[in-house]
């Protein structure tokens, strides 16, 4: 019988007795398949949890130790899917949010929770950047604590260029800070994609052979403090600038919430652009978002400390991405754009 | 090594392929399978009405009985209904609830949650023992002239006080949030639909203690990762992260699963 038939309390009684009750929540799940290693396998898995077993994840802090346990039953069940044994993470920030404490805002204690998760390289930013005007202080500042903590942190300094003089900025980020790269926030330093100053930006740092990180969105434009007013980045004129400009290689992060997945796609496909997945949502948003930019362009990133490390990471597992492409998106993507192979 | 059980409270058929309810579920299944995620919650059809009339709601409602008729060991559902229609709203928490499988009562943004039309469908949720999940957003951008506020809520529940409240999206600016919850016992903080933003867990676990926080997705307009991370990545006790993951869910859900004959381990 279907539920749309029930209209007595009989029915529902007859519904119950032969659809509801099976199985018992608690029932213990069915015996689970072991490998010649002990462990279940995905397949193995996904035939238990058909057979309504559910399953509780089980996490370790460690790579490759992830296991998969059915629901209230006692055996282990390793799910086969692995975390990456290395991730270069391009998305990562020292120091506390404007308006919270972050529990790994110290350079030591980022770089330890790190390394706990396979992390071999961070690019990092300084959330002071967002709304200080001393940028030569901050980034200052960010490139003695990423270097003091230890080689783990790669400081991408930040340029505004809406501020006067932008281009000595510039010019200490690449010879004196002998950064590789540099990070842009348009929302909270308050300019459109197509300004002018921004295009002489790309140019000059395209020109010094500095990448650019673009960061479409430092937080929801919902739940941003009342006293700031932060315009949403609008990301289509992207599509006209990236073009005209030489040599630029652009890594766009935290893009998706304002930029819908063929938007970004076109802005992808107009130069040599990289987009990361710290912002991407939606079930198997990693997956839908391979349908729309090649996997060679798309990176680690986790936003972390601000985001939970966890989220980026987990949207690899959710998205069952494996093999070469978790290498790709995990590590070498990345590594080859800082060495200029692309 | 840790193994946690997931319930999720708040999944939508939403976010996936699929022409049907069942095919929408089915493919939600599969992502919570690889998450280790054995319930979800389902409520709201195939497609969204901010203020739906009586029929819209029976149409809506006729989709997530569809959908969990065909997993029962893996969904659960939960009745919507509308405020501004109070008797139909009655006559489906009868027909999907007390005659029907759904556990539990979704109010979304057809009208705000402090006014007195919704006194009847609480007082009957108190009768069955129903717990209500009501959205609450505090958007700075402005929320919606029927999109409830944590203020909100506090309201409805000061009024009700033997009535139990899933605030879904803890407002989603979540110190006030939790803030605004604080001093209701009846009235759970759900950590879904907003951004993995880090130490939401910790702030409210440390002030409303871990029986009080409940894990969801918003699936699948969120991913359950991001959302599963608010939890498992928190610096809080490994007891805590289970209450939060599944207890504290089952819990409020238990009275009715026992009518319905499931007993639940909690």
């Amino acid at each position: 019988m279907s539920a749309k038939e029930i209209t007595s309390r009989r029915d529902f009684a007859t519904y119950r007795r032969k659809v509801l009750a099976r199985p018992r929540i608690d029932d213990r799940a069915p015996p689970v398949e072991k490998t010649s290693k002990g462990t279940m396998g995905r397949r193995a898995l996904l035939q238990n949890l058909a057979a309504g077993s559910g399953a509780a994840l089980s996490l370790s802090l460690a790579p490759g130790s992830w296991e998969t346990v059915a629901c209230g039953a006692a055996e282990a069940a390793p799910d086969s899917w692995q975390p990456p044994e290395r991730i270069v993470d391009v998305n990562v920030y020292v120091s506390d949010w404007p308006f919270r404490r972050l529990a790994f805002a110290e350079p030591d204690r980022l770089v330890g929770k790190l390394r706990t998760h396979g992390v071999v390289q961070a690019w990092t930013g300084s959330f002071e950047a967002l709304l200080h005007r001393d940028l030569r202080a901050v980034n200052k500042r960010l490139v003695d604590r990423c270097r003091r903590s230890s080689e783990v942190l790669i400081p991408f300094p930040a340029i505004n260029p809406k501020l006067p003089d932008w281009e000595e900025d510039l010019r200490q980020a690449a010879e004196d800070l002998k950064a590789p790269g540099i990070r842009l926030h348009p929302d909270f330093h308050g300019y459109a994609l197509d300004d002018p100053e921004l295009i002489a930006l790309l140019h000059k740092a395209s020109a010094a052979g500095l990448l650019v990180q673009l960061v479409l969105m430092a937080e929801d434009e919902r739940t941003v403090h009342p006293a700031l007013k932060i315009p949403m980045v609008d990301p289509r004129p992207l599509v006209d600038v990236i073009p005209r400009v030489k040599n630029l290689r652009l890594i766009l992060l935290n893009a998706q919430r304002v930029t819908p997945l063929p938007v970004l796609a076109k802005i992808v496909a107009s130069g040599v652009v990289f987009v990361d997945i710290a912002w991407q949502e939606g079930v198997g948003g990693v997956a839908n978002l391979l349908q729309h930019v090649p996997v060679e362009r798309i990176l680690f990133g986790s936003y972390f400390p601000r985001f939970y490390f966890l989220s980026a990471l987990l949207k690899l597992r959710e998205s069952a991405v494996e093999g070469q492409t978790l290498k790709a998106i995990a590590e070498e993507n990345a590594r080859r754009l800082l060495e200029g192979r692309t | 090594m840790t193994n946690f059980e997931i319930w999720d409270a708040h999944v939508h058929l939403s976010g996936v392929p699929g022409d049907t309810p069942q095919e929408r579920l089915r493919r939600l299944i599969e992502f919570a399978d690889r998450m280790g995620i054995s319930r979800l919650c389902v409520f709201m059809g195939m497609r969204w009405v901010y203020d739906p009339q009586p029929e819209e709601l029976r149409r809506q409602n006729d989709d997530v009985l569809r959908a969990i008729e065909a997993f029962p060991d893996r969904a659960f559902g939960f009745v919507y209904v509308n405020p501004k229609y109070p008797e139909e709203s009655l006559a489906e928490i009868d027909r999907c609830v007390v005659r029907g499988p759904m556990v539990g009562i979704k109010l979304w943004v057809a009208e705000r949650c402090h006014s007195p039309l919704l006194d009847p469908l609480v007082t009957r949720a108190i009768e069955l023992d129903l717990v209500i999940l009501q959205h609450t957003y505090l958007k700075v951008t402005g929320n919606l002239p029927g999109e409830s506020t944590p203020q909100d809520l506090a309201q409805l529940a000061a009024r009700h006080p033997q009535a139990r409240f899933i605030a879904a999206h803890s407002g989603a600016q979540w110190e006030l949030g939790i803030r605004t919850f604080r001093p209701y016992a009846n009235i759970f903080a759900e950590l879904c639909g907003f951004d993995p933003t880090s130490g939401v867990t910790e702030m409210a676990v440390r002030e409303l203690g871990a029986a009080r926080v409940i894990y969801a997705s918003d699936a699948g307009g969120r991913s359950f990762a991001s959302q599963l991370a608010k939890v498992l990545d928190a610096d809080i006790p490994e007891e805590a992260k289970q209450l939060i993951l599944a207890g504290n869910l089952k819990r409020l859900l238990a009275p009715c699963l026992r009518r319905k004959g499931i007993h639940v381990d909690t």
